[in-house]
């Protein structure tokens, strides 16, 4: 087993091929591994960094089949043109039936196989109910220690997005033309109001143009003037990833990234506890909202799993 | 006595006369394909039917990457006009009919047809024959496709157009349900996903064409159909598509003449069934499946190939399609088949299955047309094949679909058909990938570049512009000596690649007891590796036959392990990143195509540059045994033929050998 210690090294000089080690380890459940796994992530921790790790966390969500893996493998394509490195954590939602997943989305994300600075891991879902898996929030924050881009793509609407916006730094929920649902959840609050909204299959015309309009409309109703609202196509000529990525960028550059990071990672901490300790636990730290409450009072240079030992201890005082 | 109102006369007043009788053949290269279709053609065959290669399939030269270990291994490697003039050299074609296994590319293969015809003095007019041209079904079970759905279906309403004012004689697309059923469609599934597609593709064609001319399009699209041994129902099955088309014809197409509503088809048998184990039984299923096709005169089938007893094991020598040929030969022309009417004219227990069919048919299309038609519901159709197929494959594990020599009545003696030295098939010469290699180098050094950049300047403008038709510059690009790579590079570079679902994620589960065991092993080693056993599953090459693998995915998911699941057509380089990138413990490979002796050795190299050297590799295919032990020495772990139909053994086989190789791992630690 790699030392935790020397990938967080690797992954501070900027050394990519450290990445699949890194979800290796991160993934290991057993007890030697996760002991590893806390001195990776210490040694990519802000305070050992010195400050945010510098990487661009983004989230990718929204229903299957409307056409997120196309789009992603010409954003992708976009960002390499910029020389970003990029790595994508693709999460399955769907098919923990027998213990065991199939995870298809890599087949559909077009990329140079040769092209060292693309990173690309498929993670089933995992025992947890509707959210990430678990090692995804750990690794996000880990990879965007060395990769430009750290990608998080996961399938559904009215949830998953809210997972997302728990552990990335800028949201992009993505529609196809005639998805009346998603504008219902938006206008009646089931779904967070992401920061970038796309519209894919603009190729189709009239009927892109419509869910523009619809969407536009609705976020006006809602006061989220601060929404990109994106038009894209995947098939060629491909049009709006340019626009896409700009769009990414403005909401970067307008985020108070330390304040959103350190959110991050107490609701990773939370919901680690919650994982662990499940609802006995939460009731013992006098629920949810007061665990976020007690959270927000906590050293903001502590990382996700001391914050989650601390959550621990406190509960075990209590109960 | 019973009494009958009026009795048909029994017999026809002038017997039939029979269908066209072909082998699925070529391999290598023109030359050497030539020979093989003039002594067909000397044996009595009375019509050819063209085998391509892969990569002439897919759209690449053989000199391309993704080309290497598949040239001339499946079938003939076309690059430019120079072959296929060779191809036809000696065989007259104002008197020939050819057909043409050709999908992404068929534009291309027709036009150059065309003009290799040009060159013989005979006039497209004249021509007659069959391009198959049905892209859907390549997305849904034979993966040879090159281009997205929408510029695909431009390329087949664009041929159809074409051939229907240029071409008269000419199939321009054989709606393929064939290969439907080898994907393992059910015979309501093949009816009604083969009769959506077709609506697609007359629509498709109905915004290119004048809409008087809308009959004689109808009348020009002909089936390719499959049969399988359940030979009664199988007829039943072609009953019930006539009954449908000529219903579409009416009601959708109001095409008036009942000649253009006639259900056309050809036929190969079905291939699914044949065994790899007693191989010599495969002679009988063949037979009885040609009965299905030509027992019923309303419903006989046009033009008749048959595979050879020895397909499940690699490519048929000529004496194996010779022996094809036979059985055509004695059926037509010994038995009394051609000599009566319709035998099931008023038959209520066919009648009785017709009805029961077109009831499921109906629903199915219903469902498929709510989905938007063909082509938005490929992701739909595509999931319930594989579903279909994995319950076969469960009767079969379970016993009961019973397999004569694979799951009962296994004891055999020595088979003497398989004792020679080559094994019973035919092995493609190694050097052949050289040689046309350095062939199209040498085709493309001896032409008027300038003219070629030319003409791949206007096909690529002609792309773009969506009113016009692809077909005159394909020709002009024909004629000027373009190579099939540059003709679809052209075109990839306007239309986009694509990549067909998986249908994999959607399929059922098995019923949990039948599992359990194996997944409590898979847990305990899951447990011991501190994450769950992770494989990957992919098909390096360009065969798309991704059936097995798509079982093996959805099996290993099914007894609780995670499956990256990377689909066709990977290059070693993509297989050996993704094996490393994903964190594997293991990498199943599944090659059809007989490259695997070039392909599975790359592989292995690629693992090793990518710093997995260890993952263990499993190998699945028609692999002969001696090609298997190579593997083996070279470092394959396992190797799986058809003979191996258990999945449950084949998945304790994985865990094992995960296992074994985690313990190493441990035991070095400590």
């Amino acid at each position: 087993m790699p030392e935790g210690a020397d990938l967080g090294e690797r992954l501070r000089a900027g050394d990519l091929g450290a990445a699949p080690a890194v979800l290796n380890l991160l993934e290991n459940r057993s007890t030697a591994a996760r002991a590893e796994a806390r001195h990776l992530l210490a040694a990519v921790s802000p305070s050992a960094l010195g400050g945010e790790p510098r990487g661009h966390v983004v989230g990718v969500t929204g229903p299957p089949g409307v056409g997120k893996s196309s789009l992603l493998s010409r954003l992708v394509a976009e960002w390499r043109s910029q020389g970003r490195s990029v790595a994508v954590l693709a999460v399955d939602p769907s098919s923990r039936r027998s213990g065991g997943s199939l995870l298809g989305d890599r087949a559909r994300i077009d990329v140079d196989p040769a092209d060292r600075s693309v990173y690309i891991r498929s993670t089933a879902v995992g025992d947890r109910l509707g959210g990430l898996a678990p090692a995804t929030r750990a690794a996000a924050s880990a990879l965007a220690a060395a990769f430009d881009v750290v990608v998080i793509e996961t399938v559904g609407v009215g949830q998953s997005e809210t997972e997302v916006a728990d552990v990335a730094d800028t949201v992009a929920v993505v529609v196809q033309p005639g998805s009346g649902d998603v504008l219902q959840f938006l206008k009646s609050g089931i779904m967070e109001i992401p920061d970038v909204l796309v519209v894919t299959k603009a190729d189709l015309g009239r009927p892109a143009m419509r869910a523009l309009a619809d969407l536009r409309s609705a976020l006006r109703s809602l006061g989220a003037r601060e929404t990109a609202l994106i038009a894209v196509s995947s098939v060629s000529p491909p049009t709006g990833i340019d626009a896409l990525a700009e769009a990414l960028d403005a909401h970067r550059a307008s985020l108070d990234l330390p304040a959103r990071r350190l959110r991050a990672r107490r609701l990773a901490a939370l919901a680690d506890f919650a994982a662990e300790h499940g609802d006995r636990g939460l009731r013992a730290l006098g629920g949810r909202r007061a665990a976020v409450r007690w959270l927000e009072q906590q050293d903001p240079g502590l990382d996700a799993a001391a914050l989650e030992r601390a959550l621990a201890a406190r509960a075990a005082a209590t109960s | 006595m019973q009494h009958m109102a009026e009795t048909p006369p029994p017999r026809l007043p002038e017997r039939d006369r029979p269908w066209l009788m072909r082998t699925y053949a070529g391999h290598s290269d023109a030359r050497r394909s030539n020979e093989l279709y003039r002594g067909n053609l000397a044996k009595g065959q009375t019509g050819l039917s063209v085998a391509f290669d892969l990569p002439t399939q897919t759209g690449y030269d053989p000199d391309q990457e993704l080309a290497r270990g598949e040239v001339g291994k499946v079938g003939v490697s076309i690059a430019d006009l120079g072959d296929m003039r060779t191809l036809f050299e000696g065989i007259p074609l104002d008197q020939m009919n050819t057909s043409m296994t050709i999908n992404a590319t068929a534009a291309w293969l027709l036009a150059l047809y065309i003009v290799a015809a040009e060159e013989q003095g005979v006039g497209q007019e004249a021509l007659q024959g069959t391009t198959q041209n049905d892209i859907l079904k390549e997305y849904l079970s034979r993966g040879t496709y090159a281009f997205p759905p929408g510029p695909s279906m431009r390329l087949v309403a664009d041929t159809i157009a074409h051939t229907v004012e240029h071409v008269p004689k000419w199939n321009p697309i054989n709606i393929c349900s064939y290969h439907l059923q080898e994907a393992g469609a059910t015979p309501v599934q093949e009816i009604a996903y083969a009769m959506s597609n077709a609506i697609a593709v007359l629509d498709a064609v109905s915004r290119r064409v004048e809409q008087d001319r809308m009959g004689a399009v109808f009348g020009r699209i002909s089936f390719f159909v499959n049969a399988g041994v359940r030979f009664i129902e199988e007829h039943a099955k072609l009953r019930a598509m006539a009954v449908l088309w000529d219903e579409i014809g009416l009601e959708r197409y109001g095409v008036e003449d009942e000649r253009h509503r006639r259900f056309r088809y050809g036929v190969q048998v079905n291939s699914l069934g044949l065994t790899e184990a007693q191989p010599e039984n495969n002679a009988y299923r063949i037979a009885l499946e040609a009965l299905a096709v030509t027992l019923g005169r309303s419903v006989r089938a046009r033009a008749i190939q048959l595979p050879a007893w020895n397909e499940a094991l690699g490519l048929p020598r000529p004496w194996d399609q010779q022996w094809s040929l036979r059985l055509q030969q004695v059926l037509a022309y010994e038995t009394d088949l051609l000599d009566y009417p319709d035998i099931f004219e008023g038959s209520k227990v066919m009648d009785g299955l017709v009805d029961e069919l077109l009831e499921g048919a109906r629903e199915e299309m219903k469902h498929v047309h709510e989905l938007g038609g063909a082509v938005e519901a490929v992701d739909y159709m595509k999931a319930a094949l594989v579903e279909a197929h994995r319950e076969r494959i469960t009767r079969i594990e379970a016993g009961e679909h019973i397999v004569v020599g694979v799951n009962r009545y296994t004891e055999t003696e020595p088979s003497p058909l398989t004792a020679d030295a080559d094994g019973g098939i035919l092995v493609v010469d190694p050097a052949v990938e050289a040689e046309r290699r350095a062939a199209v180098e040498e085709w493309r050094s001896a032409r008027d570049q300038a003219a070629v950049d030319a003409a791949l300047a206007e096909l690529a403008r002609v792309a773009r512009d969506d009113s016009e038709n692809i077909m005159p510059a394909t020709i002009a690009a024909a004629r000027a000596g373009a190579t099939t790579g540059e003709w679809s590079q052209t075109l990839r570079a306007e239309f986009g690649s694509y990549r067909a679902p998986t249908g994999v994620g959607e399929a059922a589960s098995v019923p949990t007891e039948d599992l359990a065991e194996l997944r409590d092993e898979v847990e305990r080693v899951s447990d011991a590796l501190g994450r769950r056993l992770k494989i990957l599953v992919g098909k390096p090459g360009l065969d798309g036959h991704s059936n097995g693998a798509e079982q093996i995915a959805v099996r290993a998911r099914d007894v609780g392990m995670d499956v990256v699941y990377q689909g066709i057509r990977l290059t070693p380089t993509e297989i050996a990143t993704s094996a490393a990138q994903e964190g594997v413990h293991v990498v199943g490979l599944s090659i059809l195509s007989g490259s695997h002796a070039e392909l599975i050795p790359s592989v292995l190299e690629a693992l090793a540059e990518a710093g997995v050297a260890g993952v263990p590799v499993i190998v699945g295919g028609i692999i002969p045994e001696a090609d298997a032990a190579r593997l083996r020495e070279a470092g394959v772990a396992a190797v799986y033929t058809p003979k191996d139909f258990d999945l449950g053994r084949i998945m304790h086989e994985i865990v094992e050998l995960v296992a074994e190789r985690e313990s190493a791992e441990a035991g070095a630690r400590a």
